[in-house]
């Protein structure tokens, strides 16, 4: 049977008890508030910078985008620009829009085959939904954390506080982002579990991350509105971090070491799997590249020359049969 | 037809979406007949001096792979990764979302799940994971690594044949990735190991040495076009001189040699040569054909990207030969993709052509400027926007035409409205098919790729059900009875798909249908189309 959502969950509640003895029992704050962020951050540039590199190296032989949208042909024939772009621009334009509202993943589709006779395509649009709900209020939580490693806060980011409790009456302020980001990930969990197909090729590696998220999410939740910690001494510990100055306020509780682990731990897997596609879709092949080929050739650094077949054999060849047959010859 | 297909509609009941008890990698493939293809005569390995040609067969347990094989297929793979971006990427960033799984036709038509573009893809990417990966050399299968064994080797043989590079499931991937770029790479390996299909090895030595697929010699070709100079004669009562390897002609024309070997591919041939015919007529167009580069197609394509520059080296060598400003390309499928994206790279700068002009009207083919060749749907919307041709749609009046889409000059050049274009001009009655099986979304006929052989029928009327599917939807629906397209591999391998699941409806080029309406200097009343069926009555008094 499948158990590999189950390995993963293990490992991850593991992670939690891990930081929570390490601070509870053996008093390893240190390591938990100091080393093991560090080690983390390290981890994460290092990976991630060798990782882009290591795409960055290999070549781009060909010019291959997927063609999406009618080609730029005759004057009167009008282009998709952004499908099938030709000009930087355009491309810019269609990268724009993969990254920021997934574009392809919008165009989605079902199949079905209907009283086992007629195939049927419908719009599918759950997993649009459900992905860009859970990276956009990432994306949002990742930045309103920034008020924890800034000092005076900017105001942007003040800003997007208070956007995100919009909808609040009371206190404390409950930001949206937060519970989108829980509930997207709990969608994108149950749609890899209970879908067959997804669950038949999804790996421990597709569980794990989501997990961890969930992990994260659920402890910054638990923090902020039920286990209550001294936030003014959590800002306190991210200022030492990012000034180099590292401290350990007493008043800091084991929730938050908790939190903190799991970040770390993300932050040193990301390179290492697949979130990496995070800096993968901005070097795709099939959608940074413009369809321009026939306008405008695309050097291979590694073209070499092949052995070809040359018409000067091919007529050697057939020299008798070609002339017999009233065919032009180049030697008679 | 396949004698031991079942029933369509047993075909149909058959299929099963249900995914097997076991985890993939702990299911191993069944190499199936009439799923697979026939392995290469190693005459025509040898013949282009690729790896290990022998007698071997697919279904034994000794494939007679050499001692080393494992280390070939590392070393290639290594090679690989750092020469083709595409492959390392796409390798690496996959989130098995699943969003592509359900596009692919292969996976809609068999509900083999390694037949869903992801699986397929990790198929490699397991392998990749082991021998390239810190977290794979780690973990292990809980990273979903594993290593290469024969086992996994005759996995990626059959399901990689099982695919035919239609980039159907880039299209939905967020990031794009290509899992036709995936089989492309893996087919380029197991080639390494002399691991190819006979169906695509042959046509490869043949077109390397006689410059076409099938392997008509220069006189041969020559014969055929002249049969068709008969045949348009009988219909027409014009008669036609193409010329061969004309030095000093204005314009090379090079297409398929399937349009000149099997019907329907035949009626196209003699659409091209009657348009060709007019235009020399009425405005003294110049053209040649060439029996040295008489292959537009490229099976070389889908055996490695050194062999398919091998193939396609002619094109240029014979446009410049022959001091050629130009050239004009006949309707194909993977050709154009070839010709679109990697000609020029590969083969260029074709410096001593010209950018392309059309002597006719004057315009200038922009974005052909560089690799200067044109596609012949773009020249001929060319010529019929102004009002260059004669045409009388009335005589397709018995067609009820659909219109499909083929993948690579969907989705590996973007050529969408120029056919359509051309149809709207030359028929009266065209239908669409529905929305999610056209353009960028058109499915496959099935066959592509070189699995157009004999023996994997079962496989094909699989791959084809989608598409045909979406034809027998318009068959019913506006009782469309004709398929036009504008590839050479549809135009072999639609008919019996079509004779299998919808048998009501016909498969024709986009020229043949040019041709039927095109008013040819000198002809005689047409009581006939083409293929010699009567035409409709046409009424004189024109009523609309
Ligand atoms: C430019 C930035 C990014 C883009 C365009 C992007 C896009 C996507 C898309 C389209 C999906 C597939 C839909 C899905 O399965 O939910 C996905 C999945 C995922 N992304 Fe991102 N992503 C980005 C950055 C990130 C980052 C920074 C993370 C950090 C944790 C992340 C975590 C994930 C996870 C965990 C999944 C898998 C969800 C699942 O299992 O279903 N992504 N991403
Ligand atoms: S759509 Fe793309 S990312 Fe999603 S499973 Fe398919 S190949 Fe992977
Ligand atoms: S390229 Fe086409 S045949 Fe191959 S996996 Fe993708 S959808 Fe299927």
């Amino acid at each position: 049977m499948n158990f590999k959502y189950l390995y993963s969950l293990i490992l991850v509640i593991a992670l939690f008890l891990i930081a929570y003895a390490g601070v509870e029992m053996a008093g390893m704050q240190f390591v938990f508030g100091i080393l093991v962020p560090y080690a983390a951050v390290v981890i994460f540039l290092w990976g991630f910078i060798s990782k882009i590199l290591c795409w960055a190296n290999s070549a781009v032989p060909f010019r291959i985008p997927t063609t999406a949208g009618q080609q730029k042909s005759l004057d009167w024939i009008r282009q998709n620009k952004i499908d099938n772009p030709s000009t930087t621009i355009g491309v810019v334009v269609r990268m724009a829009l993969e990254i920021l509202t997934f574009r392809s993943l919008f165009r989605n589709t079902k199949m079905a085959l209907h009283k086992g006779a007629k195939l049927i395509y419908s719009w599918e649009i759950w997993l649009w939904v459900g992905a860009l709900a859970f990276h956009w209020a990432f994306f949002t939580t990742v930045t309103r954390h920034l008020r924890f490693f800034t000092d005076p806060v900017p105001f942007p980011i003040t800003l997007l506080e208070k956007a995100d409790s919009f909808f609040q009456v009371g206190l404390p302020l409950v930001f949206q982002s937060g519970i989108v980001l829980l509930a997207a990930l709990l969608f994108l969990f149950l749609r890899r579990l209970l879908e067959p197909q997804v669950r038949y090729i999804s790996l421990a590696a597709d569980y794990f991350p989501l997990f961890l998220l969930i992990g994260i999410a659920l402890s910054g939740i638990l923090m902020r509105y039920f286990i209550k910690t001294d936030v003014v001494a959590a800002k306190e510990l991210a200022m030492g971090l990012v000034t180099f100055q590292p401290c350990i306020p007493e008043t800091v509780g084991s929730i938050f070491y908790i939190h903190l682990f799991l970040v770390s731990t993300l932050l040193a897997y990301f390179p290492f799997s697949k979130l990496m596609h995070f800096g993968g879709v901005f070097l795709s092949p099939t959608r940074n590249q413009a369809n321009n080929t026939r306008m405008q050739r695309h050097v291979n650094p590694w073209n070499y020359p092949v052995n070809t077949h040359t018409y000067e054999e091919y007529e050697d060849e057939f020299r008798e049969k070609m002339i017999d047959a009233g065919l032009p010859v180049d030697k008679e | 037809m396949a004698e031991d297909l079942p029933k369509a509609e047993e075909f149909l009941a058959n299929i099963d979406y249900k995914v097997p008890d076991t985890a993939w990698m702990d299911t191993p493939a069944e190499i199936r007949k009439g799923m697979y293809c026939y392995a290469s005569n190693p005459k025509s390995v040898e013949y282009l001096g690729l790896p290990n040609a022998r007698k071997w067969n697919p279904l034994d347990d000794d494939w007679q792979l050499p001692e080393n094989w494992q280390e070939i297929i590392h070393n290639g793979f290594k090679e690989r990764l750092e020469r083709f971006r595409s492959v390392k990427v796409f390798m690496d960033i996959c989130v098995r979302c699943g969003a592509c799984a359900d596009k692919c036709h292969f996976y809609i038509g068999t509900g083999d799940p390694k037949n869903m573009p992801v699986l397929r893809a990790e198929l490699l990417r397991s392998v990749y994971r082991n021998d390239f990966t810190k977290i794979g050399k780690l973990l292990g299968r809980a990273a979903g690594a594993r290593k290469m064994t024969l086992d996994v080797l005759k996995e990626w043989w059959y399901y990689l044949f099982q695919c035919t590079e239609c980039r159907r499931c880039s299209v939905f991937c967020p990031y794009g990735i290509d899992t036709a770029e995936i089989t492309i790479m893996g087919r380029e390996l197991l080639n390494l190991i002399g691991l190819n299909i006979d169906w695509i090895a042959t046509p490869v030595a043949n077109c390397f040495r006689t410059g076409n697929h099938l392997g008509i010699q220069p006189h041969a070709f020559k014969d055929m076009l002249d049969f068709f100079v008969e045949d348009i004669e009988e219909v027409t009562g014009v008669e036609l001189e193409p010329s061969f390897n004309r030095k000093g002609a204005d314009i090379l024309f090079i297409t398929p040699s399937g349009d000149v070997f099997a019907d329907p591919g035949t009626y196209t041939c003699m659409g091209y040569m009657m348009l060709f015919h007019y235009l020399k007529e009425k405005y003294g167009f110049d053209i040649t054909w060439s029996t040295y580069a008489s292959e537009g197609g490229n099976f070389g394509f889908f055996t490695s990207h050194e062999t398919m520059k091998r193939l396609n080296a002619k094109m240029y060598a014979e446009a410049k030969r022959l001091g050629v400003k130009w050239i004009l390309g006949g309707e194909c499928g993977h050709m154009w993709r070839v010709i679109h994206q990697y000609m020029d790279t590969m083969n260029g700068p074709a410096d001593f052509l010209e950018e392309p002009v059309s002597p006719i009207t004057g315009t200038k083919f922009e974005n052909a400027k560089s690799t200067k060749m044109v596609h012949i749907a773009e020249f001929t919307a060319d010529l019929i926007k102004h009002n260059k041709l004669e045409l009388d749609p009335r005589r397709n009046d018995h067609l009820k035409v659909t219109y499909h889409d083929s993948c690579n000059t969907a989705r590996g050049m973007g050529m969408f409205d120029e056919p359509r274009y051309v149809i709207n001009n030359v028929v009266n009655h065209f239908y669409e098919m529905p929305a999610n099986t056209i353009r960028e979304q058109t499915f496959c006929c099935g066959s592509g790729s070189g699995l157009n052989a004999g023996e994997n029928m079962e496989l094909r009327m699989a791959g084809g059900l989608p598409r045909a599917n979406a034809v027998r939807s318009v068959h019913e629906k506006h009782g469309v009875n004709m398929l036009a397209c504008v590839c050479a591999v549809d135009r072999a391998a639609l008919p019996p798909l079509m004779e299998y699941w919808v048998p009501e409806v016909d498969v024709t080029g986009l020229h043949e249908l040019v041709a039927n309406a095109l008013i040819v200097p000198g002809e005689n009343e047409r009581t006939t189309d083409l293929r010699g069926e009567d035409l409709p009555e046409t009424e004189d008094d024109a009523d609309e």
